[in-house]
């Protein structure tokens, strides 16, 4: 049997040189004449050390990591293909302390093997999630879900079983499964990582999601931003489809479920739900009023569940090993794992699941390793450009849902961005509303106008000009926005700006104004 | 590179028929249409319209509102510089000053010899090796000023010898 290695094909390991670092190994392998078996998996999610190249040995998987194509006639030269020391070795990397102290159910097979390989997806517990739907009837799948203390993970943390039951209990004669998957939020990267690297996850989760609810046709709305994913999703929907997973009659049961990915434009406001469906019908993202709820009346008028990636890619494990088995993990109303994303200024960015109660701080300096400039961490922004900034004082609150949403802050999609002691937190306050102007869809006032004049109030206060007066008419701003924007876009931007004010003063000359009035 | 002369207006036109019947058809329309040209003609507009019975005015709407949609004919390459949070956090404040002037364009321009076009990009989910950039659908991680200008030679030289 000839030697197998790893090298991951996931489009951020693709992006620090993943590709010619697995030709100059295919050509030194030539050039020895040695057998081996290039795999192209998709990233364990220790990005510090991509290229992540992984050898199989009997004693389980050997890693070196980061390597440059330079790299690799040393690495043949000291045997690593016996997983020999080398100045780039890690040892095993399930032994690797980021590694091994991570929880991994929804990543639990993203990085091992072929991401496109059905075979190596169903040995490593593939389908078993589905296989145990098909013997139940949907309110109990429904019933299953809800138990799991599973809550949508694409920011808004509503249960996922109760989504579920109100599309199940809603009559219509199309209804729609849509995987949100416009991952546009600064600082996240795990739908995009598990598209990549275990497609036939989310294709699992969503066709479960169809048998509990009723539905016959699926969308995964994708980004333009991600063109290996949808690559990617494109040909694990034809795998799955000439295998009999997906069409007419799923795995023989007599349910049809049709899946489609489609691609966004380039647009961040169509991660918000119902932008999201008006652009799948081929319209401009407008946000829409609710109600109607889209579980009633959604995609095309029709009864739509809406999940992130991550939501459906928890199903199938919730199922093959029982809600029970899922809600045993995490804190309070925070059941389960989050696959927190490490980015930003951190010396260890990546992806690290785990259940939910672990403080910031135990993420940023455990995993994350401090800062990547070595200089204190400042700020950190958690869930994106509408998330909140959190200053050192409060790295020791657990990650929770409740117990951020009590300091004005939000988990949403796991990102973590950090910043070190450099930050301007005026800019960045700035950038928010300005972000917020790009990306507006201009259906309300409060966000297409408001926005606009944040970025003039910010820069009159920077600009030193009457600062009292415009720090308390930004304050009034932010205040109509959060109450009178239709969407979280226009309603969240201000949690950046005002964390900013009220964590970080200095920067906006607070206590000099104070002074010079 | 096509150019207003150029369009291939039944190669739209094929595209246009394909795709009709799909539900809601004309974002994978669009994005057909400049995957083939590399932008939206003007001309297409009324041709979608037609096909999918829907007025000029909202196919117009449509291709103004995704930032995605090219409404003129771009540089034989397109150069995104990330300027979200994580990657203003690793230094792209500093990249995309030296990507302007060192290619002498704002956002939204092309270079004067026509090989770049530039623009901002909003999250290429590669947070983790920010600072990122996308060169046509190719996405780099770390880049810094050298590292840029080493892509950047590279793809002129790939110009030249091509």
């Amino acid at each position: 049997m000839s030697l197998r290695i790893f090298v991951p094909i996931d489009s951020s390991a693709l992006s620090v040189g993943a590709e010619s670092v697995a030709q100059a190994i295919l050509a030194e392998a030539e050039r020895l004449g040695v057998a081996i078996e290039l795999v192209r998996n998709g990233s364990r999610g220790l990005f510090w050390l991509e290229p992540l190249v992984e050898v199989e040995t009997p004693a389980g998987r050997i890693s070196y990591g980061p390597v440059k194509p330079s790299d690799v006639p040393d690495l043949f030269a000291s045997g690593f293909l016996n997983g020999r020391p080398h100045r780039l070795g890690h040892g095993l990397t399930e032994h690797i302390p980021y590694f091994a102290g991570q929880e991994r159910l929804t990543f639990s097979r993203v990085g091992i093997g072929d991401p496109l390989c059905l075979e190596a997806y169903r040995a490593n517990g593939g389908f078993g999630g589905l296989e145990r739907a098909l013997a139940l009837s949907p309110a109990e799948l429904v019933q299953e879900v809800t138990d799991s203390g599973l809550r949508g993970r694409g920011g808004a943390a509503f249960p996922t079983g109760v989504k579920w039951r109100t599309v199940l209990e809603a009559e219509a004669p199309h209804k729609y499964v849509v995987c949100n998957a416009d991952e546009g939020d600064s600082g996240t990267f795990s739908d995009r990582m598990l598209m990549e690297g275990d497609p036939f996850c989310l294709i699992e989760g969503m066709t479960i999601a169809a048998l509990a609810v009723g539905a016959t046709q699926g969308y995964i709305y994708s980004r333009s931003e991600y063109p290996h994913a949808f690559r990617t999703l494109q040909c694990a929907i034809a795998k799955a489809r000439d295998a009999g997973l997906l069409g007419p009659d799923v795995l023989g049961s007599g349910h049809a479920f049709e899946l489609e990915v489609r691609m966004g434009a380039g647009a961040y406001i169509c991660g918000e739900e119902t932008s999201m469906l008006e652009s799948l019908e081929g319209k401009r993202g407008l946000v829409r009023f609710k109600p109607p709820l889209p579980a009633i009346s959604g995609l095309f008028g029709m009864p739509t569940v809406i999940n992130n990636v991550m939501s459906l890619a928890s199903v199938p494990i919730i199922l093959s090993k029982g809600a029970s088995f899922y809600r045993d993990y995490g804190v309070g109303r925070s059941h389960g794992t989050l696959p927190f994303q490490l980015a930003g200024n951190i010396r260890h960015g990546g992806l690290v699941e785990k259940a939910f109660g672990l403080t910031l701080g135990e993420l940023l300096y455990d995993y994350g390793g401090g800062s990547a400039s070595g200089r204190p961490i400042r700020a950190v922004q958690v869930g994106g450009p509408l998330g909140a900034y959190v200053p050192e004082s409060r790295f020791d609150v657990p990650l929770d849902y409740e117990a951020f949403s009590q300091m004005g802050a939000m988990i949403g999609h796991g990102g973590i961005v950090a910043f070190d002691d450099r930050v301007d937190m005026a800019r960045m306050a700035r950038y928010a509303m300005e972000f917020c102007v790009i990306e507006s869809c201009g259906k309300c006032t409060p966000c297409r106008i408001g926005s606009q004049r944040g970025v003039e109030v910010i820069d009159r206060i920077i600009a030193n000009q009457e600062r009292a007066k415009n720090l308390a008419l930004l304050d009034s701003l932010c205040d109509t926005m959060i109450k009178g924007s239709l969407c979280a876009m226009g309603g969240m931007a201000p949690y950046p700006v005002l964390s900013a004010v009220k964590h970080f003063p200095e920067d906006f000359g607070i206590g000099q104004s104070a002074r010079a009035a | 590179m096509s150019t207003a002369s150029s369009i291939d207006l039944d190669a739209i036109q094929g595209i246009v028929r394909e795709k009709a019947s799909l539900p809601g058809a004309l974002l994978p329309i669009l994005h057909a249409i400049q995957g083939r040209t590399g932008w939206v003609p003007e001309e297409a507009v009324p041709l979608i319209a037609d096909a999918l019975n829907l007025s000029r005015a909202e196919v117009q709407g449509v291709l103004d509102f995704y930032h995605d949609f090219r409404r003129e004919p771009p540089g034989r390459h397109i150069v995104q510089i990330c300027r979200a949070e994580s990657c203003q956090a690793m230094g792209a404040q500093a990249l995309e000053t030296h990507v302007k002037s060192s290619l002498a364009v704002d956002f939204h321009q092309t270079t004067a010899d026509g090989s770049i076009s530039l623009e901002p990009v909003y999250c290429l989910g590669n947070c983790a090796c920010s600072p990122a950039i996308r060169i046509d659908d190719e996405v780099f991680g770390r880049v810094d000023s050298n590292r840029f200008d080493t892509l950047v030679d590279r793809l002129r030289a790939e110009e030249v010898s091509a």
